[in-house]
């Protein structure tokens, strides 16, 4: 394998903002990319991790902050002066031109000799598996085939940072996890240093050393994927984690951590995640995984079930509590629709949250 | 790794480049200049020279002189009145048999024969279709001769030269051009929305009247309007066809007489101003029925 | 598609087919009338002429000076399709990618030329010509013939243009390409079918456009439409013959230019493309 990375250490993003008028769509967005790391932004729709990725890219200008290669600042280069690879959310093949075309393009750009263009695009379409494909416009392609073709075009350059914008959404299910465990294994082989934005919190954990969540245009959390899936720091960041169930209560008491929760007259315990005082309002976030249909008890609440699925090994349903407060639980058997049961989770798998500031939910 | 550590360096704001990028103005948006520059000297000033010109009458007088001769003058006035006895009815009658056509052809699924077949007499221009239709609308012509075969007339009509001689080429080249515009407004409108009429309990003329009527009004405004001042400006068809010191003696004529014959251009800057102060006052008064009428995106005509 | 199977329905589909039936037949007859007069030896009082001869069209070529009027005309069109493709392409391409202040008022501007017509402006224009000593010029004719093309072409190429993901370009930018670089690898290539579209429309409708040449045109810089105008005007002058036949050169010029136009174009945008704009 000849493709070879450009050598450098960093990427560094030094408080960048990006305002669209009065909008602030990014704010002082920091963070620091190290050579061969795979990081995931991660965030809603709307949440500035696109608009990061373009900055990054050249494709938005920033308005505030700098992004720094090392010791050259990239900021105020043009796009093409960049010399990043990018993939794009649908793709942006130039649809005049083959495979072998589209893959060269950088190549050409940088006006080197045809033979080499010839050798590295070959390397590529062998890398990415697209043999037999080279002459082929891109309207004759797969969704498939063409997130390839926009996987080589990216990395046949050699560039220093490999950006994706939400390169599987267009994919149909079973399609995305293929080319999912592809990304991966490219990446493994080339140890090309991505920056990969994403709405699906799976592919991010899946993929990323490293993940960044991204909301209203300010970063939340940033950590590893284990990091992040135990252990949020926001009630945001937990939301995203799969945190579906979010009780709200007052503190009862906290004492080391742990926090005793009323939650509709219920003893819950849990966690704390962030300061809470006693006779404060809070939050206590459970995944439906650790919400289990059980006995009456201490860290049990009584509620009405609504519906329930089979999901194979078990059940998941949904319910509601006297109080208003909406449940997704598991159950290992089904139970009827309208039946009472009690929901109980354990205390370790509770993050207790402080409400946020304005009450915003 | 320190990933959130601050940098204390200061970091300069936005560069004037960067603040004009993000109003919309770069060096792409420069690519739009010589075409506006063009525009400004080659359209806008030639009205506004020509507007001011039109006070500045050749002959002397104060500068409304050429205005109140034109409105004193019945040789000049009655232009406007034989222009719009030729333009509106001939516009009304185009309208009224292209919505129709229109619907029909809407159903069709080789639209593009008839369409290129319509699409000749545009393509064509004004001074064919009068050469054409002096010959084909003569006494000795294939249309009356036809008419006399059939036995519906005894003599022939007499069809050029006057005004049905323009009324006819107004027809030729006006009627493509409203049925084309027409055409693209019907079949811009979603099938689906009549399906759903259908399925709901309404006929074809309850379909169009509740509908389809409701949806093209506005497309239905402007189509009048562009085939109105098509018609208004009639100029060679009237001279040729017509008879341009009588009946169709039109607005255009009188201005181009005072240009090239009395070589007045002042004068002939009246006229037209004139000119397009009558079509501007009927566009406007017919846009603003339109806002009687449904506006919003149903009509989805666009490209 | 609702079809309506009652009586009613069928009585009206007949009407409108026959309207239509009347206008195409009319039409076609009085194309044929031009055509079978300019073979016509003399044709007086009979539904066919007596005899048949091309001569009339050496007459014509050699009366109305055609090969010049021919020759003028290919040069205004050509100039003009150059000239307003490069100034009506690049503003499209600022208009269809970049939002501005000001840019509804110059859409505007760029409009009104196609709804007014030519003679309403042509008047001014061609006293403003006429004050520059332009007029009756060959480059008269052609700035003239500009004022409606240049914004022809900028208004259709906005909707090719609008056409093109500009992710495409975002691409190309990203993978190295620089504006030049850009148009000559990505647009160009995805743009052509559009321009040729709009240029082979401009050709058509330049071949055709009578009233600015007409108010501008001077002896010896007239286009074949304003020659044959002249033509019909002086009509006691010359043998009817002689000027059909010139006619007929006239409308082939014109329609084996419309017939490879509509290759690309679908007949209905040479008159609508440009003129839905309004409706928005």
């Amino acid at each position: 394998m000849t493709i070879a990375l450009s050598q450098f250490n960093e990427v560094r993003l030094d408080r960048v903002s990006r305002d669209f008028g009065a909008l602030n769509a990014l704010r002082d967005v920091s963070l620091t990319v190290q050579r061969g790391e795979f990081i995931a932004l991660l965030g809603p729709s709307g949440c500035g991790k696109s608009t990061t990725l373009n900055c990054v890219a050249g494709l938005l200008p920033v308005t505030g902050g700098a992004i720094w290669l090392d010791k050259s600042r990239v900021d105020t280069l043009r796009p093409e002066e960049r010399g990043f690879g990018m993939v794009f959310q649908n793709y942006a093949l130039f649809p005049h031109l083959n495979v072998r075309q589209n893959i060269g393009f950088g190549l050409k750009m940088r006006g080197r000799p045809k033979a080499e263009i010839d050798r590295k695009v070959d390397e590529a379409i062998s890398l990415v598996r697209l043999g037999g494909q080279e002459n082929k416009l891109p309207g004759q392609l797969s969704g498939g085939q063409q997130q390839r073709v926009a996987i080589a075009r990216a990395i046949v350059i050699e560039p220093p940072l490999v950006l994706m914008d939400e390169p599987l959404s267009n994919l149909d299910a079973k399609l995305r996890l293929e080319m999912r465990a592809e990304i991966r294994r490219i990446h493994n082989q080339l140890g090309a240093t991505t920056i990969y934005v994403t709405h699906d919190q799976d592919e991010a954990l899946s993929l990323a050393d490293r993940i960044v969540v991204l909301k209203d245009g300010i970063v939340r959390q940033v950590g590893t994927p284990k990091e992040l899936y135990d252990a949020p720091t926001h009630l945001d960041v937990a939301d995203f984690m799969g945190f579906r169930n979010r009780l709200k209560g007052r503190v009862i008491s906290h004492e080391n951590g742990r926090v005793l929760l009323d939650v509709e007259g219920a003893q819950i315990g849990g966690m704390a995640r962030e300061r809470v005082s006693t006779g404060s309002s809070a939050y206590a976030s459970i995944r439906p995984d650790d919400l289990v249909a059980g006995e009456p008890g201490p860290n049990a609440l009584a509620v009405t079930v609504d519906t329930i699925e089979y999901r194979g090994r078990e059940f998941v349903g949904t319910a509601h509590s006297k109080g208003g407060l909406d449940f997704v639980f598991r159950s290992h058997q089904e139970v009827a629709p309208g039946s009472p049961i009690h929901l109980r989770a354990d205390d370790s798998r509770v993050l207790v949250f402080a409400e946020p500031v304005q009450g915003r939910a | 790794m320190d990933v959130l550590a601050p940098t204390p360096a200061v970091i300069a704001g936005p560069s004037l480049r960067q603040r004009l990028a993000s109003r919309g103005f770069d060096a792409v948006t420069l690519l739009v200049v010589p075409a506006a520059i063009f525009s400004l000297v080659l359209f806008v000033y030639p009205f506004a020279f020509g507007f001011v010109l039109s006070f500045e009458p050749k002959a002397g007088g104060d500068w409304l002189a050429n205005y109140r001769r034109f409105f004193s003058d019945p040789f000049l006035y009655e232009t406007i009145a034989k222009t719009l006895w030729l333009a509106v009815p001939v516009t009304i009658l185009n309208l009224l048999l292209a919505v129709p056509i229109a619907f029909r052809v809407r159903l069709m699924r080789r639209q593009r024969l008839l369409t290129t077949i319509l699409v000749l007499p545009i393509t064509l221009g004004t001074v064919l279709v009068a050469e054409g239709l002096l010959n084909y609308l003569g006494p000795q012509g294939w249309f009356n001769r036809t008419l006399m075969t059939v036995g519906l007339i005894d003599q022939p009509l007499k069809l050029v030269h006057n005004y049905w001689g323009v009324f006819a080429s107004l027809v030729i080249t006006g009627f493509p051009f409203t049925f084309l515009l027409t055409l693209s407004y019907v079949t811009g409108i979603d099938p689906a929305l009549e399906q759903a009429g259908a399925t709901l309990g309404a006929n074809a003329w309850q379909r169009f009247r509740h509908i389809y009527l409701p949806l093209l009004m506005p497309g239905f405004a402007i189509t009048f309007c562009l085939s109105f001042v098509q018609a208004f400006s009639v100029f060679p068809s009237a001279v040729l066809l017509g008879a341009p010191a009588g009946p169709t003696r039109v607005i255009s004529i009188a201005a181009y007489q005072a240009a090239f014959e009395e070589y007045d251009y002042s004068m002939a800057s009246a006229v037209a101003m004139i000119m397009g102060f009558v079509q501007l006052g009927i566009v406007v008064a017919v846009l603003a029925s339109r806002g009687l009428f449904y506006r919003g995106p149903a009509s989805g005509a666009k490209g | 598609m609702i079809r309506d199977t009652t009586l009613g329905s069928k009585l009206w589909a007949v009407a409108v087919w026959t309207m239509v039936g009347f206008f195409v037949v009319n039409l076609f007859a009085m194309i044929g009338t031009v055509v079978t007069s300019s073979f016509a030896t003399r044709w007086l009082g009979t539904w066919l002429p007596a005899g048949w001869t091309t001569r009339w069209y050496s007459s014509a070529w050699s009366e109305f000076q055609l090969g010049d009027v021919l020759l003028v005309t290919f040069q205004v069109v050509g100039a003009v399709v150059l000239i307003s493709g490069a100034l009506g392409v690049t503003a499209a391409y600022a208009l269809a990618r970049r939002d501005f202040p000001g840019k509804r008022m110059l859409l505007l501007l760029f409009l009104l030329p196609l709804l007014i017509p030519p003679i309403t402006f042509g008047i001014p224009l061609a006293t403003v010509l006429y004050q520059t000593g332009l007029a009756g010029t060959f480059w008269g004719v052609v700035v003239a013939n500009l004022v409606p093309t240049v914004p022809f072409v900028i208004l259709l190429m906005i909707l090719f243009i609008e056409q093109i993901d500009p992710k495409i370009e975002a691409a190309a930018r990203v993978f190295g390409a620089n504006t030049f670089k850009l148009f000559i690898h990505v647009l160009l290539p995805l743009l052509l079918p559009g321009i040729l579209a709009a240029l082979l429309l401009v050709l058509v409708r330049t071949i055709a456009m009578f009233e600015l040449t007409f108010l501008v045109a001077g002896p010896t810089s007239q286009t074949l439409v304003v020659a044959l105008y002249y033509a019909v005007f002086a009509a006691g002058v010359r043998a009817v013959q002689s000027i059909d036949a010139m006619a007929v050169v006239y409308m082939v010029t014109t329609l084996v230019w419309l017939i490879i136009a509509l290759r690309f174009v679908n007949p209905t945008q040479i008159v609508t493309r440009a003129k839905q704009q309004p409706a928005h």
